[in-house]
């Protein structure tokens, strides 16, 4: 049961992080990404780790997609042509670069899936619960925590920043 | 073939959709003639005794209406967006319990959670789903093509965005009391009485955690005070401006469920749930259903007596009023709760 659910979820989320890229219009695309998202949450379950499955639903698809449907709205981008001159992708420099680090990925992939080794989850795995998480994150991985934080910050009081109106300035 | 626990969890699921797609034609009829005695007037009687059956009447009438799209519109999109919203508030009562764990008076070995799903993340799961609820109305404000439409999603995904912060950390000042994240363990926290006499529901340790989940819920559901995403003078009727016959049937009826969601978890949080005096535990869902009925009352009569917020005035207080109370309140209960340990 629980392996056919594995296959049933990560072939939904494989398929639909295919098709995010494969998309011409963008809204479709960040709904691609939410079922992904969906998927991936129904593999943390089976993990037992719910608490994790909760977060990634309220945190990526119940957040910040919203955020990412909001500007592809408020942007209004139009479909995607596939006949539009792009110089900047189409020169033969940034194909070549493209070729490189596809390969480079491709290598890493091929590492890194072949130095999997299998081993069965043990079986009496007490679910991970919020109690848990909430203490590691405040005692070990305190520092951690706390400058994730700090980069937050900094990315709002830099957002707010570029967003700002520029002040007034004289005819010259 | 099943066990008879599995087979009894999913009558209570059957049971419990069953009863939530009634709530929607009960709430129907409530919400008229309770908007009618507001008015002075007699609202829906022609239909059946005291016009019950008005919203069988209203249901036909929807069936039988065209089913019309813009043809500038999305037609996927434009098809699922109502459908997402009824999803999303029928599964948002999933893990909602109205009653004590029972074993129907002996017929099961064991005893079941009397609610779809027991899950010890249970708060965590509602507020999940209700976020998710907003796609659907996204959804339909873009795809309609139209830009009444396209205003009342962009505004009702700001609303609800903005005041989903306030209503989580309502929830959590909840948790913080109970120690639990499942409701079950919630309501039983809130079993018995102080001095015999003042039951001990978190609505006593925490009436303005109440308040502000009371205030957010409203927004939460789109419903006026707070009602923009359809502000009828603005946006013509908002995001459903293009929807007509069962399309337009399946976002009402997902907001009469959103509304019963939400006052059935402020029940379970802040009004002990199914405790109360006089009746038996296998009788608690008596005062489940009578504390949730007052709670859809009490929305009702908000509606047809405060006249709509202007937009502005409903952002700034979210922000600048709603929030911070939130998290003072929030703080100020952590307080408690270390010191004196509940």
């Amino acid at each position: 049961m629980d392996a056919m659910l594995f296959w049933v979820l990560a072939t939904i989320a494989v398929t639909a992080s295919l098709l995010v890229i494969a998309q011409r219009n963008p809204m479709y695309s960040v709904l691609l990404l939410i079922v992904s998202f969906a998927a991936l949450s129904g593999l943390y379950v089976l993990l037992q780790a719910p608490f994790v499955a909760v977060i990634q639903i309220i945190i990526y698809a119940g957040a910040i997609m919203v955020l990412f449907l909001f500007v592809v709205m408020l942007l209004n981008i139009p479909t995607e042509e596939p006949t539009l001159e792009r110089r900047w992708a189409t020169g033969a420099g940034p194909r070549r670069f493209g070729a490189v680090l596809s390969a480079v990925l491709a290598a890493e992939l091929y590492w890194a899936i072949s130095s999997i080794q299998k081993t069965d989850l043990p079986a009496g795995v007490p679910e991970t619960t919020v109690k848990d998480i909430g203490v590691r994150l405040f005692s070990e991985y305190s520092f951690a925590f706390e400058l994730t934080s700090v980069l937050i910050l900094v990315a709002m009081v830099g957002s707010i920043i570029i967003a700002r109106k520029e002040p007034p300035r004289d005819h010259a | 073939m099943p066990s008879p626990e599995t087979l009894a969890q999913l009558g209570v699921i059957g049971f419990t959709f069953f009863m939530l797609l009634n709530s929607a034609a009960v709430l129907v009829y409530m919400e008229r003639k309770v908007a009618a005695f507001v008015q002075q007037r007699y609202g829906p009687y022609l239909v059946g005794p005291k016009g019950l059956l008005q919203p069988l009447a209203d249901i036909i009438k929807l069936m039988f209406k065209e089913e019309l799209r813009p043809k500038a519109a999305d037609p996927l999109l434009f098809y699922a967006a109502p459908i997402l919203s009824a999803i999303a508030a029928f599964a948002a009562f999933s893990v909602v319990p109205f009653g004590a764990d029972t074993d129907f008076f002996g017929l099961l070995d064991r005893k079941i959670p009397l609610a779809p799903a027991d899950v010890n993340v249970g708060l965590l799961v509602i507020f999940a789903v209700t976020s998710m609820g907003v796609y659907g109305i996204v959804l339909a404000g873009w795809s309609s093509n139209s830009k009444y439409s396209l205003l009342g999603g962009l505004r009702s995904s700001a609303q609800m965005i903005s005041y989903e912060i306030s209503y989580g950390l309502s929830f959590a000042t909840v948790i913080m009391l109970a120690g639990s994240l499942s409701l079950g363990d919630i309501v039983d926290q809130q079993a018995g009485t102080w001095f015999g006499f003042l039951p001990k529901w978190y609505l006593f340790l925490q009436p303005v955690g109440f308040l502000i989940f009371l205030i957010a819920g409203v927004a939460e559901t789109n419903r006026a005070p707070f009602d923009f995403p359809e502000a009828e003078q603005e946006l013509v009727a908002g995001y459903h401006t293009e929807y007509s016959s069962m399309s337009f049937a399946l976002f009402f009826l997902a907001e009469y469920v959103n509304m019963v969601t939400v006052s059935a978890v402020a029940t379970d949080l802040f009004l002990g749930g199914w405790h109360g005096p006089w009746l038996p535990e296998y009788l608690g869902w008596i005062w489940f259903l009578a504390k949730v009925g007052f709670l859809l009352f009490f929305y009702i009569w908000m509606r047809w007596t405060l006249p709509r917020y202007r937009y502005d005035q409903l952002m700034e207080f979210g922000w600048k009023w709603l929030l911070p109370i939130a998290v003072i309140n929030l703080l100020v209960t952590a307080f408690a709760v270390a010191w004196w340990g509940f």
